[in-house]
């Protein structure tokens, strides 16, 4: 079979308690310029239950076409469903691509369906193309904690698949003029199979407000000074409406649980902007936040390396100049 | 029960750097180590035989020299290593590599548990595990922050999420991979590196692996490749901002209000 029956753009659109994640109208936006530099359909694939108005959000966001699969299975995450049927699906209509968010859930299950399709996956991508030739999808992705950036293409196996980082690509606007067409189809749970099952889900941020998905994160790290002075980048954080984040060594001294943790060890995120405050910026916090748009350091030691990579800093203790931004943002200056 | 760990030689240090005019990495003078991932999984079988009792095997794929790492898992505490070399595997891209550690596997055939670090970090793709999976055809839970229960023929575990953690239960047997948060690995003991100098892990070839397709690998065999590297180039143009905190605060404020990002 050639590659050329192997036609259109295909997303996994992502939802977590039944609503979707940023990170799929993220992915609809890269899809919608690789399916138009081909010439082909953007189709978003939405695993869930008692979903339905969420496809046509996905149409708003800028895809041609939505698979809804609907079944109690798909409530909450499993790999097994979830691979199941996007590997059917797959199987069924032959995509030429496939896209998933590299976020806990897409990075767990989307590997089990390139493997059950016996082809190439190309992990937490930052910037995707169509090689203007040979039509193929060029996957470009760090590695070696950011250091090394690697072009990685799928020449002969169908479909190329890639996880995309978060917050790197760009959403369409919402126009729900678009036009669209939703493929509704349930699905029994006694055709799934569901060996690994979530019996239970707990919230562990402390904000409402996940890293993953903020587009402000204030950081602390061990120049903070105490686990009760790090009450003051929760103050700045919710001043300035941002999700709160922790240094590797603030995790390992118990101040702020590691689901908050940023660095190689903890969550890459990719914010429009981030504060460190009192992060020297060792080589493995960088890896997981150098790519934020706009970056903010206050450190009271001024060769600290985080002020390498900063836009703004200010050179002092975290103490007198964190509640004077405090003071700032709650006063609106 | 029977627990296998698969763990992976890497190089020490991630500030790797690329010889500008070959575009290859510069590997003269890097150690090689073991993924520090690993050593979380390795400390979490250990923990299990400690608790129910059992064997705890760890494999790893890779060139000769990988050898290190099986003796320091042995040093640790583990039972045995495979050591899977072959030149046919060289060049083998995460599909291959989970086929092969699959066909592993297939060969050994009595386990309960598999357990991998979250990733390797030269590659950072968290793929093989998940592929692995799917070539088994098993039950996974990955991110595993905490086993909450465990016997012989099932598993209660928490998997670390973007905005909290799930609950997730499994029969046996099954595939976890682990996060940092997981344990505290333990340090070779005396007694463990004697034990690893004098061992000596079974090797592997593709010829010792039944049914094996030399199709699916090797840099032939691997459906993606890399088709160049480079060395990312970020443009920062800093700007201290100075004062006293009063003055370097407002001064800020009017910097970051200016950009719009912030509604405040």
């Amino acid at each position: 079979m050639s590659t050329n029956d192997w036609q259109d753009v295909w997303i996994y659109a992502e939802q977590r308690d039944g609503s979707l994640s940023s990170v799929s109208h993220e992915l609809l936006g890269a899809g919608r310029k690789l399916a138009d530099d081909l010439g082909q359909k953007l189709v978003a694939v939405l695993l869930g239950h008692q979903m339905r108005a969420a496809a046509d959000e996905l149409v708003a966001f800028g895809a041609d076409k939505v698979f809804y699969l609907d079944s109690p299975a798909f409530g909450k995450f499993a790999d097994e469903p979830y691979a199941q049927a996007l590997t059917d699906l797959a199987r069924e209509h032959k995509p030429s691509i496939i896209l998933g968010g590299a976020t806990a859930i897409g990075r767990s299950f989307i590997p089990r369906v390139a493997a059950n399709l016996r082809t190439g996956m190309t992990a937490d991508c930052t910037a995707l193309e169509i090689h203007s030739e040979k039509k193929v999808l060029l996957g470009t992705r760090p590695a070696y904690g950011g250091n090394i950036m690697a072009t990685i293409i799928c020449e002969e196996k169908r479909p190329q698949m890639a996880t995309v980082r978060h917050k790197v690509m760009k959403a369409l606007e919402r126009d729900t003029g678009r036009q669209g067409e939703v493929v509704e189809r349930s699905l029994p749970e006694s055709e799934l199979t569901l060996r690994a099952k979530v019996v239970d889900v707990v919230k562990e941020i402390e904000e409402t407000c996940n890293i993953a998905e903020a587009d402000i994160i204030v950081t602390g790290g061990r120049g903070v000074g105490s686990k009760e002075k790090f009450q003051l980048v929760r103050d700045l954080a919710a001043a300035i409406g941002g999700a709160v984040g922790a240094s590797r060594a603030v995790v390992d001294a118990g101040w702020v649980p590691y689901s908050h943790q940023v660095g190689q060890t903890g969550k890459t995120v990719c914010p429009k902007m981030y504060f460190a405050l009192g992060v020297s910026g060792a080589i493995q916090h960088l890896a997981g936040m150098q790519s934020s748009d706009v970056i903010i350091a206050v450190n009271s030691n001024p060769d600290a390396e985080i002020f390498k990579v900063a836009t703004y800093g200010i050179v002092g203790d975290i103490s007198e100049v964190v509640p004077e931004l405090i003071k700032q943002f709650r006063n609106g200056g | 029960m029977n627990i296998i760990v698969l763990i992976k030689q890497v190089v020490a240090t991630t500030n790797v750097k690329l010889n500008p005019e070959t575009g290859t990495m510069i590997r003269d003078g890097v150690e090689s180590i073991l993924n520090p991932f690993d050593e979380y999984a390795i400390e979490e079988a250990l923990r299990i035989k400690d608790k129910l009792g059992g064997k705890v095997t760890v494999v790893t794929m890779g060139p000769a020299q990988a050898k290190e790492v099986i003796r320091k898992a042995i040093g640790m505490g583990v039972d045995e290593g495979i050591l899977v070399t072959d030149r046919a595997l060289a060049g083998s891209d995460t599909w291959a590599t989970a086929y092969t550690l699959s066909q592993v596997l297939k060969k050994i055939g009595d386990y309960q548990l598999i357990i991998t670090g979250k990733q390797a970090v030269d590659g950072d793709t968290a793929q093989v595990g998940p592929e692995m999976a799917a070539c088994l055809d098993l039950p996974m839970i990955a991110w595993v922050r905490k086993i909450e229960e465990i016997t012989e023929s099932t598993i209660r575990a928490q998997r670390l999420m973007d905005d909290g953690y799930d609950v997730l239960e499994s029969p046996l047997p099954a595939l976890i991979s682990v996060v940092k948060e997981i344990n505290v690995p333990r340090l070779e003991s005396l007694k463990g590196k004697m034990r690893a100098k004098k061992h000596e892990p079974a090797t592997w070839g593709v010829a010792d692996l039944p049914d094996f397709d030399l199709i699916q690998v090797g840099l032939k065999g691997s459906p993606t490749r890399v088709m160049k590297t480079f060395t990312p180039q970020r443009q920062y143009n800093s700007e201290i901002i100075g004062g006293e905190p009063p003055q370097a605060a407002a001064s800020l404020y009017q910097k970051i209000k200016a950009m719009n990002i912030v509604n405040k």
